[in-house]
């Protein structure tokens, strides 16, 4: 439509990984919510963002595996593409200066690869009485005697099935009723609360029924994971 | 004391759709020391978050507040019924968004009207605040509820439900408010907190506040007037029931939009909202004189702000909020008195980066083929939008809106002239004397520009889109006596012109006609003309579930039909009543002891051109028409040109 040709943009000289957070009420806040925010920031931080090319430029920003609304995180990344070298230490603080509250930027380095997390650690809180713990340990207990455990979830192409215990690399349940999970993240994704629905569907009075509170705790290699786990 | 309820709030969030909506956490957001602070305003607009959370009314008066020492201003909107069901479940009332503290522990609830469709979610917010629902029933414990905006104007319906109104600009009104709500409470001998002992008329009483109100003549207290009715229905009186209390209530003008250079920070939610954009209005006021122009007709005159204070807030607000698109807003943009200087400076100051320059929709006679080429610039353009309004030169000299057939051609020339490959076009239907030919007119107009732009671009592409809706009669406007049209005889016409496009082989996929259906506008047409026994409606109807009215997929006609019905036969009354029928010269009408400031026969005069399609001019350009605006409210047209330009920030 328009006759003028589109404005080429400079090309991307760095890119930063950034690892940030995602706290208390701004759970709430989707992916898309998210990068609006982080878009805006970036603007007012003045950080010098390489833009795509054409007649609606954006700024060139990835994300990686963004947790799910309702979600807290101490563990999601982005990167950055720069049109102009600078600080990791810089960017974090000028960033920092501009983001709403709960959303901290945690790390930020330089990034010369390309990444991805194969597993997540999750921390996921059940809402129960005073016999919760001894029920999710039953839920446990059955957990390990089932080969699969099949859990169906609405998509856009209609309920699919899911195999939720394929993709459980760990589970443990730790006071105040709170399971600790790695997740390994496969194709369709298995979420903390398709977790808590499989073991709902184990045994049916595991909590009261509402959504849990969901925590990522890291993102890594399965290895890494299990270390963190082990470790403490 | 009450504080943050959001402990109890936060498990009913994972459980609702679009929990983000209300929690805030926006950019620019303020908090306030309670404790340091003594007259508290939560400030609601009655919709939901992604509606209010753009509104610029409540977002100026925000910042105005929350600047000054011992004022503290929090911000709440509607919940929609998923959250409202939960919180009445669990006992959690109506929060404000910046701390999650219940409405009812602040000294003020100031609500922003800005359309009809708001009433009924205003009562909800009360119900669920823990505020009594009828001005008459609360103590000094309960806030003052006030509205503001354009629909306050007539404010009668809602007459029973609130404690004060303010008409016109807000930005002085609410530190006088401020001001006599403050001097109230140290007479009641405390100077924090909200508690209070004993009721009824002794000193410090809430009637004592209510009547210091009424008292300024600018704040409008309605259970201080009485009003009476005749034997055919018609008001009989409207009577101040105390000394001290004026006839007439006058609306507040701002003078000097320089010296207010606000929103200087404006909010950037976090949730989706549907204005994206640092927005500054950079005039208040019209005086094109359309006759069915409510927002023209109560914010006369105009006043301008000037270039380099338009220039000075764009830097600020776009370095304070990172959006990347300037609004330049106002009843009519292009009217401006430096325009072209205004976006020429801004485009190059802009330039290289990615910022876009956005107006409302256009006058076509006052849009320049230069303002098409300064709202296209660095690649991105926005639509362009123009409203006509009427589709016959009778028609347009009826409403007033002068423009010519050779106009509106010349002006869609410069727009594809330029590049543009579609524009949007506004119309009305229904208008007084308006017949079933006039509304058909508007395909044809349509098609013209179809061929000039298929001409000049020499493609196929080019379309048009038609957006029409039913004409409602409000209150302070020429047309203020004119009988609405028939929804069924409006929605008919509009029917047959879509129709009438559809089947139009040359032009029928060119032409889009998007018509909004009549039947909301006969419920917005009972409110924006009510009196005070229409508020037992808006009661019976929220009683009956009718909420979020300004949503077509929650808006039911049939239940205030029903509704209406049910209140208004036993009184001899109807919605046809309200809305179908012209009234004469005489009846007092429900809103003329409120002064916007025009002369009532001067659009009495006016109401009687129209019908004989004789036009009045602009004053800022043909001479002063005596509306009486000036004298009365003491002010004058405040406009450039300045000579200034804007230099690099």
């Amino acid at each position: 439509m328009p006759k003028h040709p589109p404005i080429q943009q400079p090309p991307p000289v760095m890119k930063m990984l950034v690892k940030y957070g995602k706290l208390g009420p701004a759970r709430f806040a989707s992916h898309r919510d998210f990068a609006r925010v982080l878009e805006r920031a970036l603007l007012r931080a003045e950080i010098p963002m390489a833009y795509s090319s054409g007649f609606n430029p954006h700024q060139r920003v990835s994300y990686v595996n963004p947790a799910p609304t309702s979600a807290e995180s101490v563990a999601e990344y982005v990167i950055l593409a720069l049109r102009s070298v600078s600080e990791p230490d810089d960017v974090k603080t000028a960033l920092n200066a501009q983001m709403p509250p709960g959303m901290p930027i945690l790390e930020v380095s330089a990034l010369d690869r390309d990444i991805s997390f194969e597993a997540s650690l999750w921390n996921i809180g059940l809402n129960v009485d005073a016999d919760g713990l001894a029920r999710i340990e039953e839920a446990l207990a059955f957990y390990e005697s089932v080969e699969e455990i099949l859990v169906t979830r609405d998509g856009k192409n209609g309920p699919r099935a899911l195999n939720v215990k394929a993709a459980i690399q760990w589970i443990e349940a730790i006071l105040p009723a709170t399971l600790r999970v790695i997740i390994k993240h496969t194709e369709p994704l298995v979420r903390p609360e398709d977790v808590v629905s499989a073991l709902r569907g184990l045994v049916p009075d595991l909590d009261d029924g509402f959504p849990p509170r969901t925590s990522r705790q890291a993102q890594g290699s399965v290895t890494e994971l299990l270390g963190v786990v082990q470790g403490r | 004391m009450s504080t943050s309820v959001y402990s109890r709030l936060e498990p009913l969030l994972a459980r609702i759709a679009r929990p983000v909506q209300y929690v805030g956490l926006e950019v620019n957001s303020q908090v306030k020391d309670w404790e340091t602070t003594n007259v508290r305003w939560c400030l609601m607009y009655p919709d939901a978050y992604t509606v209010g959370a753009s509104n610029q009314g409540l977002g100026i008066l925000y910042e105005i507040l929350n600047e000054r020492d011992g004022l503290l201003a929090e911000r709440t909107y509607s919940v929609w019924q998923d959250l409202s069901a939960l919180m009445r479940e669990s006992g959690i009332p109506q929060f404000s968004w910046e701390t999650y503290r219940p409405v009812r522990d602040f000294d003020i609830l100031g609500v922003s009207l800005s359309t009809e469709l708001g009433c009924t979610n205003v009562l909800e917010a009360l119900d669920l605040a823990g505020i009594p629902l009828h001005a008459k029933d609360r103590t000094e414990e309960d806030p003052l509820v006030i509205i503001g905006g354009h629909c306050a104007v007539n404010p009668e319906p809602m007459a029973d439900f609130v404690d004060a109104v303010v008409l016109g600009d807000g930005e002085e009104a609410v530190l006088e408010i401020s001001r006599i709500v403050r001097e109230w409470k140290q007479a009641r001998g405390e100077s924090a907190g909200n508690a209070a002992s004993g009721t009824g008329a002794g000193s410090g009483s809430r009637l004592d506040l209510l009547v210091s109100l009424a008292a300024t003549g600018s704040v409008y207290v309605p259970q201080l007037y009485d009003v009476t009715y005749g034997d055919k229905g018609a008001i009989a009186s409207v009577t101040p029931n105390r000394e001290g209390v004026p006839a007439i209530v006058r609306k507040w003008t701002l003078t000097d939009l320089d010296a207010w250079p606000y929103p200087k920070k404006p909010l950037v939610p976090v949730a989706e909202t549907v204005h994206e954009r640092y927005s500054t209005e950079i005039f208040r006021g019209c005086l094109r004189g359309c006759r069915f122009c409510q927002a023209g007709f109560i914010t006369r005159p105009v006043r301008e702000r000037s270039i380099d204070s338009i220039g000075d807030m764009v830097e600020c607000g776009l370095k304070a909020t990172g959006y990347e698109e300037v609004g330049l807003l106002s009843l009519s943009t292009a009217d401006h008195s430096e325009i072209g200087p205004l976006t020429h400076g801004l485009t190059s100051r802009y330039d290289g980066t990615n910022v876009s320059l956005s107006i409302p929709s256009t006058r076509i006679d006052a849009f320049t083929l230069d303002l098409a080429e300064q709202l296209s610039r660095n690649g991105r353009r926005s639509g362009l939008t123009f409203a006509p309004e009427g589709g016959t030169e009778k028609m347009r000299r009826v409403i007033n809106k002068n423009v010519d057939e050779q106009d509106l051609l010349a002006t869609v020339e410069a727009a594809f002239t330029e590049g543009w490959r579609s524009v949007k076009l506004y119309f009305m239907c229904g208008l007084p004397t308006e017949t079933d030919e006039d509304v058909m007119a508007i395909g044809d107009l349509a098609r013209k520009v179809i061929d000039s732009g298929r001409r000049i671009s020499g493609r196929r592409d080019v379309t048009c889109t038609i957006s029409i809706g039913a004409f409602i009669p409000k209150s302070h406007t020429s047309f203020q006596w004119a009988a609405q049209c028939d929804p069924t005889v409006a929605n008919q016409r509009m029917r047959d012109l879509k129709q009438s496009i559809r089947e139009d082989k040359r032009y029928g996929r060119a032409i889009m006609v998007k018509w909004a259906d009549a039947l909301p506008g006969q419920v917005e047409g009972l409110l924006a003309r009510g009196d005070r026994r229409v508020g037992a409606v808006i009661e019976q109807v929220w009683r009956d579930g009718g909420l979020f009215d300004g949503w077509s997929e929650h808006f039911s006609f049939e239940r205030w039909e029903r509704c209406a019905s049910e209140v208004l036969e036993p009184q001899g009354l109807s919605l046809e009543w309200y809305t179908s029928r012209e009234r004469d010269r005489d009846e007092i009408l429900p809103w003329d002891h409120l002064s916007v400031g025009m002369d009532r026969d001067w659009l009495w005069d006016d109401w009687v051109d129209s019908v004989s399609e004789v036009s009045v001019g602009d004053c800022r350009w043909d001479g002063c028409t005596d509306c009486g605006v000036c004298p009365f409210l003491g002010v004058s047209i405040e406009m450039g040109p300045t000579g200034r330009t804007l230099g690099h920030a």
